[in-house]
């Protein structure tokens, strides 16, 4: 059953540790040494947006700048470059998110490219206009991808949420 | 009840507008874009950081590294006996020129002496360990597996056994960055080795470098060498960098395009020397200011630039 407001399937609450725990993954997943080929996803961004829409209260523009700061010093770019796009980007998802989430799962990786995409253009601007080397159009089929792992991402991130809080195998309904 | 969200909604407490926060997250992002672009005052911050962020790449790392040490040891007895012959041949081969060179260092240590020449520096460093290639996809830059604690500083120049690699451009407590020589405008003076004409080779962030502000006349060929001029005080004079490969003199403009290829593995390796900070270089003679009264100075200058440039 789909996880959105308009199934009536109750989520259990999101637990903090497990969004940091993804977190933590994301940035594991980034730091993999598959940064050179060609349409991987940035998966802090994917993950980041994720919460953005999901949980909007919890995670916000603070986790964002912070992330932001992490990937800066480990890929060795500019301090600030990706602060400034992941704080736009977990603006613009917890401002969408009453939006997006009454759509079904396809239709809301479809809303949430432009927002990857988003992500992307504005570092390359900040960068190619301070005078960097322009890293070919490789650099923007990384969101497309997410895009796609949109689905899955959702899947797995709710997976904790699915489950009932207490197991009785004898419970009448 | 378990199902549902516990926290109330927080109707009366709410913290600041998220527009607010907005504005001040993106003044503090481009804030610090701006400083450490132009000022490059946050080193401590970034040091501090990757002080944490460090262990945690190198884990990361560690996968790939697996996959490819498994790789080799794999590889068997037949590559390896090829490779050993290989370089049993490459040593064979240099053997002639290395077996003179402590004689010939002496002996041009000797004639300096004799004509009161300062001493060519010696070559020293030491060999670190490529961890992997920073992710930044606008620049061309490296990590060593060696930083601060082995004394390593920023502007360090690195090599690897066929020429200039790069330069240290920051340091961390547990590893270094090294910009590549093709890295966008990255800069290298140069000196040919042919004609021993001087300029400086810049790179264009495409794995080619170019040899900029030569006149359209100038004499230069395709197949050329350009050694490293030592005339910065950074680079050890001698060392290859580049190879002219493509030269467009057009006569509307005044400088040639020449296009040069790095002769160092550039973009594929596993280990580099980081050579040892280079001596002070003497202080320049001071700028003159009156006409008449200095008018041996700027002389006396170009006179010992060019007896530097000839003795490397």
């Amino acid at each position: 059953m789909q996880p959105t407001f308009s199934s009536s399937r109750i989520l259990q609450p999101v637990r903090p540790w497990f969004i940091f725990f993804s977190m933590l993954g994301a940035v594991l997943l980034n730091f993999l040494p598959t940064a050179h080929w060609p349409g991987v996803p940035d998966w802090v961004a994917l993950v980041l947006c994720f919460w953005c829409i999901r949980e909007f209260r919890h995670v916000g523009m603070g986790w964002a700048f912070c992330l932001g700061l992490l990937m800066d010093v480990a890929d060795g770019a500019v301090l600030g470059q990706h602060c400034f796009a992941y704080v736009l980007l977990a603006y613009t998802a917890s401002a969408l998110s009453r939006r997006i989430l009454w759509f079904p799962l396809a239709q809301q990786a479809l809303q949430v490219l432009p927002l990857l995409v988003a992500t992307q253009i504005f570092q390359a601007v900040m960068r190619l206009i301070v005078g960097a080397d322009f890293p070919g159009w490789g650099y923007f089929i990384g969101p497309v991808v997410a895009t796609l792992l949109w689905i899955p991402a959702t899947f797995i991130l709710l997976l904790p949420q699915y489950q009932p809080v207490e197991q009785d195998p004898n419970r009448p309904i | 009840m378990a199902g549902i969200d516990h926290a109330p909604p927080p109707f009366f407490k709410r913290g600041p507008a998220p527009l607010a926060l907005l504005t001040f997250y993106i003044a503090v992002s481009l804030a610090i874009f701006v400083v450490d672009l132009r000022f490059k005052s946050l080193e401590l911050f970034r040091q501090s950081i990757a002080l944490v962020v460090d262990p945690v790449q190198r884990v990361a790392q560690t996968p790939g590294s697996l996959v490819d040490y498994a790789a080799t040891y794999l590889q068997g007895m037949r590559g390896l006996q090829q490779e050993n012959s290989e370089l049993k041949h490459a040593q064979l081969s240099t053997a002639p020129n290395l077996q003179r060179l402590a004689q010939l260092e002496a002996e041009n240590e000797r004639l300096r002496k004799l004509l009161a020449v300062k001493e060519r520096e010696k070559a020293n460093g030491q060999v670190t360990q490529i961890l992997y290639t920073a992710r930044d996809p606008f620049s061309r830059k490296i990590i060593v597996d060696k930083g601060q604690q082995a004394g390593i500083v920023a502007g360090q120049p690195a090599i690897d056994e066929t020429g200039v690699v790069g330069q240290v451009t920051r340091v961390f407590p547990f590893s270094a960055e090294i910009t590549l020589i093709t890295d966008k405008d990255q800069v290298v003076p140069v000196q040919v080795v042919r004609s021993g004409q001087r300029s400086v080779v810049f790179g264009l962030g495409n794995g080619q470098l170019e040899l900029r502000y030569m006149p359209a006349n100038a004499d230069i060929q395709v197949g050329d060498i350009l050694v490293t001029s030592g005339l910065d005080g950074i680079y050890l004079a001698g060392f290859p960098v580049a190879k002219v490969v493509n030269i467009e003199r057009d006569s509307a403009y005044s400088f040639a395009r020449i296009f040069c290829v790095p002769i160092a593995g550039v973009e594929n390796f596993g280990e580099v020397m980081v050579l040892d900070p280079r001596q002070a270089l003497p202080p320049a003679p001071p700028e003159s200011t009156g006409r008449p009264s200095s008018s041996d100075k700027p002389g006396l200058g170009g006179k010992k630039k060019k007896t530097a440039a000839k003795g490397n």
